[in-house]
């Protein structure tokens, strides 16, 4: 282990080492905090300037229940619902059928449409934007969530697909080599063999791409302009300009922005972070 | 594998292959030679498209504020490398077993994990000239106010400092889970050699960090490159452009002011600028799939 385990070190070297982890916890989430804060606060706090101090009187209840009642952030939170599931859904599915065909299939082309995948996730978006835009308006799809997920499916299928394709490639041959001296048919193989074997990257990778689809801002503001469809990231972003002066609602409405990801990322912590870092056993 | 049911297995491939591969030449492939194509013509968005060679190219060259983004995407890149060794330095830092450690680490995770636009939002609370913590710190030390997000000379400092936050908190994760898998009997040879601190983190650790050490170089990379939400949500590129950045410009020119093929051909610039760093990446994962 490294560095020296601190049961190694003297008393006094503990305790400060202790105190430090907590104190620089405390001052890297200083801003999170803040508007933590800043989201239970009185408007006479906010015209007062207490921005930083503790509230002088604690509307946590109320600020939420004005944001969700007097502002349209339950139809962003909704709409960020209703197009993140659908799309995380269909990416981890497309690009498991993917990642299967190019771990444990053998064609000419492979490698060439295995490194497309992994080329298209690295492009910048906005390389993307003209003709995707035009693409969504000519399918009728402008402003609606599906216009959305279904961008969302396409581009996140090459991450996806290098992803699973690389955990895939780890499975033993053996077993599908087996069902198919059996007779089994190819689908059946992928159906009961493969696909309870890769449960657990089904998690890690739905983990982490509902994070990146939840947060994403960019499209929501290329393919939608209406407050029905919009996810809540770009709703932020417009509440921002309308209650200008009411910073403990965009507060309250930035801490929802926030919730659902971070729940998830606790709630599948491990999973998240095999996500993350599948790549980075490789390279 | 191969052989039998070979007939079923020529076409299986293909089928398991086809809705990934058609979504995604619709939707990634066919889009950016469509840009590329695009960055030839003038075109409003809506009306006529006229071809006009490499004029876009020519007046984007010519364009101030295409240098102006470019510059402020080049600062991005180099004050972005700071992610991976302050990143690392925070791993060092919380690679104990103490109570409470795992909860500490994920919570320094947290702000990889929220929307760039809240991180913005936050940011420009921090960075606020009347009531911000920014300026209450510098107070204390007989500074001046500075209006980071106004000052055309501090506005994109303040907003790469915003997106080296969450930055830091990837990397973080990277060499947190590279730490967990060094290989204990290397170290505790180079322990025995007299191996210790800045030494042993020098020629024993970081060699055996190289995997976590390139995908956080390669991620903060195209992470600086792809620069969006954070401006966007900040300063809008102002004040007069001084922050923006290519994806922000190319955005603006595009949606803002109906020029779709000049805004084509900033962004095919920055396609090929994204290139080098997706062919290097390319590379070094290939050649470590044949090994």
């Amino acid at each position: 282990m490294f560095p020296t385990p601190i049961e190694k070190r003297s008393l006094p070297f503990n305790l400060s080492y202790r105190a430090a982890v907590w104190i620089a916890l405390a001052l890297w989430l200083l801003p999170l905090v803040a508007v933590l804060l800043t989201s239970a606060r009185s408007t006479a706090d906010i015209n007062a300037g207490n921005y930083w101090g503790i509230p002088s009187e604690w509307m946590l209840f109320e600020n939420y229940m004005t944001v969700f009642s007097e502002t349209p952030m339950l139809r962003y939170l909704l709409n960020s619902i209703f197009i993140t599931l659908p799309a995380v859904f269909g990416a981890v599915a497309l690009s498991t059928l993917a990642g299967y065909a190019l771990a444990k299939f053998k064609f000419r082309g492979n490698v060439a449409l295995f490194a497309a995948f992994i080329a298209g996730n690295f492009v910048p978006f906005q390389i993307l934007m003209i003709p995707v835009r035009d693409l969504t308006i000519s399918m009728g799809l402008y402003d609606t969530a599906s216009g959305l997920i279904l961008f969302h499916i396409a581009f996140q299928t090459g991450f996806c697909t290098l992803f699973m394709r690389n955990f895939i490639v780890g499975l033993p041959d053996e077993l599908i080599e087996a069902a198919r001296v059996e007779g089994v048919s190819e689908w059946q193989i992928f159906w009961h063999i493969v696909l309870p074997l890769v449960r657990p990257a089904l998690a890690a990778l739905s983990v982490l791409i509902f994070t990146f689809i939840w947060n994403d801002y960019f499209w929501a503001l290329v393919l939608v302009q209406s407050d029905e469809v919009r996810p809540i990231t770009a709703g932020i972003s417009a509440l921002k300009g309308q209650w200008m002066a009411s910073w403990q609602l965009i507060a309250a409405g930035s801490i929802v922005a926030a919730l659902p990801p971070v729940i998830l990322f606790f709630a599948m912590q491990r999973h998240f972070i095999a996500g993350l870092t599948l790549g980075a056993t490789k390279g | 594998m191969q052989k039998l049911h070979s007939r079923q297995q020529q076409w299986m491939p293909v089928l398991f292959l086809a809705p990934a591969v058609i979504l995604f030449v619709v939707y990634v492939i066919f889009p950016i030679l469509q840009s590329i194509w695009l960055s030839f013509y003038e075109w409003d968005g809506i009306g006529e498209k006229t071809f006009v060679g490499f004029s876009n190219y020519l007046e984007l060259f010519d364009d101030y504020q295409f240098w102006v983004a470019l510059k402020n995407n080049i600062y991005w890149m180099v004050f972005f490398m700071l992610a991976p060794p302050i990143g690392l330095g925070i791993a060092l830092f919380l690679n104990q077993k103490i109570m409470g450690i795992r909860l500490v680490k994920s919570m320094f995770f947290f702000p990889f994990v929220i929307s760039q636009v809240v991180v913005g939002l936050v940011f420009s609370w921090f960075y606020d000239p009347s009531f911000g913590l920014f300026n209450k710190a510098i107070g204390l030390f007989g500074m001046e106010p500075v209006a980071v997000l106004s000052d055309e000379n501090w506005v994109t400092f303040g907003i790469i400092v915003a997106g080296l936050w969450p930055q830091i908190a990837y990397c973080m994760i990277l060499y947190l889970t590279g730490l967990n898998n060094l290989n204990p009997d290397q170290i505790e040879a180079a322990r025995l050699d007299g191996a210790h601190g800045w030494k042993m983190l020098r020629h024993v650790i970081l060699p055996q960090l190289r995997p976590a050490t390139f995908i956080a170089v390669v991620v903060t990379v195209i992470g600086a490159l792809r620069s969006f939400d954070l401006v966007a949500t900040m300063t809008s590129g102002g004040p007069f452009g001084t922050s923006s950045v290519l994806a922000y410009f190319m955005y603006e020119q595009s949606i803002f002011n109906y020029r779709a093929g000049y805004g084509a051909a900033i962004a095919t610039v920055l396609f090929l600028i994204m290139d080098i760093y997706i062919a290097y990446f390319l590379w070094r994962m290939l050649k470590s799939e044949k090994a």
